[in-house]
């Protein structure tokens, strides 16, 4: 691989992959809510 | 602890559990077919390692921006596409019913490529398509004649068309958290951790480095391209499930106080990333194919069903332990065709249920049997993969495009409901929606989507798609497109049970009497 396309697959995987992970981590500050087992009957 | 009206709504309309079953059941949809065998050559066409760029403008400017739209609407309204939209504004119930038109008519066509994925699962064990991987696609297997319609039967497809059909039905009678919601916390990881194993794989073929460096030289002359624009947005929009209904479906069963924002910027890096990865993994299959062939990657890159069902057999025929690449990959088309082809069927099913105050398993039952028998009539003839072919190019475009220009403008300008909705995903959210966020969907979003579908349609109207006859485009393609918009407004037409449907439910009553602390 040219130098150039090392550069940019590594460009692309730290802003889309870093970038679930800082998503992963901004989400996991707020608590996972449930809900009621009375809201999920479907019935 | 008495109950209120709304609950025992909430009750009858279902449920995810909890944040992450709705965030793994939101990435099912959104990791599609598209993201395995679109976004690679989309990326290796229009600039390779430059494509970054706009596809990550596209991205920030469009495609989170709109999830965010399509999760407030469903979120504050608490119903499928059509009563989110009545609930938003009573005029603009159409919109909701041309989204779910759309999703029907999706459902009848994908299944079918998974159907074709599933065999192919199994005929990579014994490489069943020989040394012609082409030939044996459209005659042995597809049975395809000339463009036209057949009423032929063709076994080998309509037994796993009909398996998927049963699956589909089975998980939609289960309902939202134990169908959809069971289904994604199983299928997503083990897709991902398919998908991966073929990643390692194919990066240890000869050829695997060429593959990558094809895909990732930058050109950076294409940023100067409007197309590459366009088709960055394009990518963008298409493989986020946005703007037909899914998200709306799918945003009406979380929790009220859900940090909606968080959740959806997770859904859309979760997304792309995964477009990354199977990328990486497609590319540098292609790498090892052209070097076993002595070509050049441009000659064998393509996508769609040729790059599934023809480049891939060839791969898995000439590449040492074919039989895995095998398995992984028509599994991971499988797993993650599955997980988005509920979504869309869900968009139907949550819409009758809203409308007409079904019970789950009948209006499982009333859509699933239906779309299962029309998909069965024309994909499992010898006509179906051209028909297949112009209905999914035409709806993506004149249906799916379309109808999301269409609502956001409508939103945003007629309606006037983008700072109602930002002020919704506001109370809970990580993320604060501001100005910007007004901007991007009122303006920005609207108009680059505009410009791709004015580009779709000056193309469609100057050339046959792929050289069909007329008549086969009128029908299947035009003919469809305006079908789903006529259907639409025809079933907004008719009156709801109970008028009071049409208010969201008050979520203080709740909290105060019965909700979580």
């Amino acid at each position: 691989m040219s130098a150039e396309a090392i550069v940019m697959m590594v460009v692309a995987m730290v802003v889309l992959w870093g970038g679930l992970a800082l998503a992963l981590l901004n989400l996991a500050r707020s608590p996972d809510l449930p809900e009621s087992s009375e809201v999920h009957r479907d019935l | 602890m008495s109950t209120t009206v709304h609950e025992q709504a909430e009750a009858r309309r279902g449920a995810f559990s909890s944040r992450r079953v709705f965030v793994l059941a939101a990435i099912g949809s959104a990791v599609g077919l598209g993201n395995i065998w679109r976004f690679p050559y989309v990326a290796y066409e229009n600039g390779g390692g430059a494509f970054v760029i706009p596809y990550l403008v596209a991205l920030l400017t469009a495609g989170i921006p709109f999830l965010f739209l399509d999760y407030a609407l469903g979120h504050r309204s608490r119903g499928s596409a059509p009563l989110a939209f009545a609930r938003t504004r009573r005029a603009t119930e159409g919109l909701g019913w041309w989204q779910v038109a759309i999703c029907f008519m999706i459902a009848v066509y994908y299944a079918a490529v998974i159907a074709w994925a599933l065999r192919y699962t199994f005929f990579s064990f014994d490489e069943a398509w020989g040394d012609d991987p082409e030939g044996f696609l459209f005659g042995d297997f597809l049975q395809a004649g000339d463009p036209g319609v057949d009423a032929t039967i063709v076994p080998g497809v309509l037994v796993p068309l009909a398996l998927v059909w049963i699956a589909v039905l089975v998980v939609m009678v289960l309902g939202v958290q134990k169908g959809i919601g069971a289904t994604s916390v199983v299928f997503i990881p083990v897709l991902v951790i398919a998908f991966a194993a073929l990643v390692v794989r194919s990066l240890f073929l000869p050829g695997a480095g060429e593959g990558l460096d094809a895909l990732f030289t930058p050109d950076w002359g294409a940023l100067g391209d409007a197309a590459v624009w366009a088709a960055a947005f394009g990518q963008i929009f298409f493989s986020l499930s946005v703007g037909f209904g899914i998200m709306i479906t799918y945003a009406s069963y979380v929790h009220r106080r859900t940090d909606m924002t968080g959740s959806g910027l997770v859904v859309g890096f979760a997304n792309s990333g995964f477009e990354l990865l199977a990328g990486i993994g497609v590319f540098a299959a292609l790498g090892f194919m052209a070097q076993a062939n002595g070509v050049a990657v441009g000659e064998v890159a393509t996508d769609g069903l040729g790059l599934a069902f023809i480049a891939f057999p060839t791969i898995i025929s000439e590449a040492p332990a074919g039989a895995l690449i095998g398995v992984l990959f028509f599994g991971s088309l499988v797993f993650a065709g599955i997980t988005s082809l509920i979504s869309v069927i869900e968009v139907v099913v949550s819409a009758v249920r809203d409308k007409f105050e079904m019970t789950r398993r009948n209006a499982a039952l009333v859509v699933t049997i239906p779309s299962a028998l029309l998909s069965l009539v024309f994909f499992s003839t010898t006509s179906g993969v051209y028909v297949l072919d112009i209905v999914d190019h035409f709806i993506n475009r004149f249906g799916i495009l379309l109808v999301a220009v269409v609502s956001m403008l409508v939103l945003a300008w007629v309606v006037r409901a983008m700072p109602m909705l930002a002020d919704h995903m506001n109370r809970n959210g990580s993320v604060r929606l501001g100005q910007w966020w007004l901007v991007l969907v009122s303006v920005v979003a609207p108009a680059a989507l505009a410009y791709v579908l004015v580009r779709e349609l000056i193309d469609n109207v100057q050339e046959a798609y792929e050289g069909y006859p007329g008549w086969m485009l009128g029908v299947f393609g035009w003919g469809a497109a305006a079908a789903v918009l006529v259907v639409g407004f025809v079933a907004a037409r008719l009156r709801w049970r109970h008028p009071e449907a049409l208010t969201i439910p008050d979520d203080r009553v709740v909290t105060e009497e019965g909700g979580q602390p």
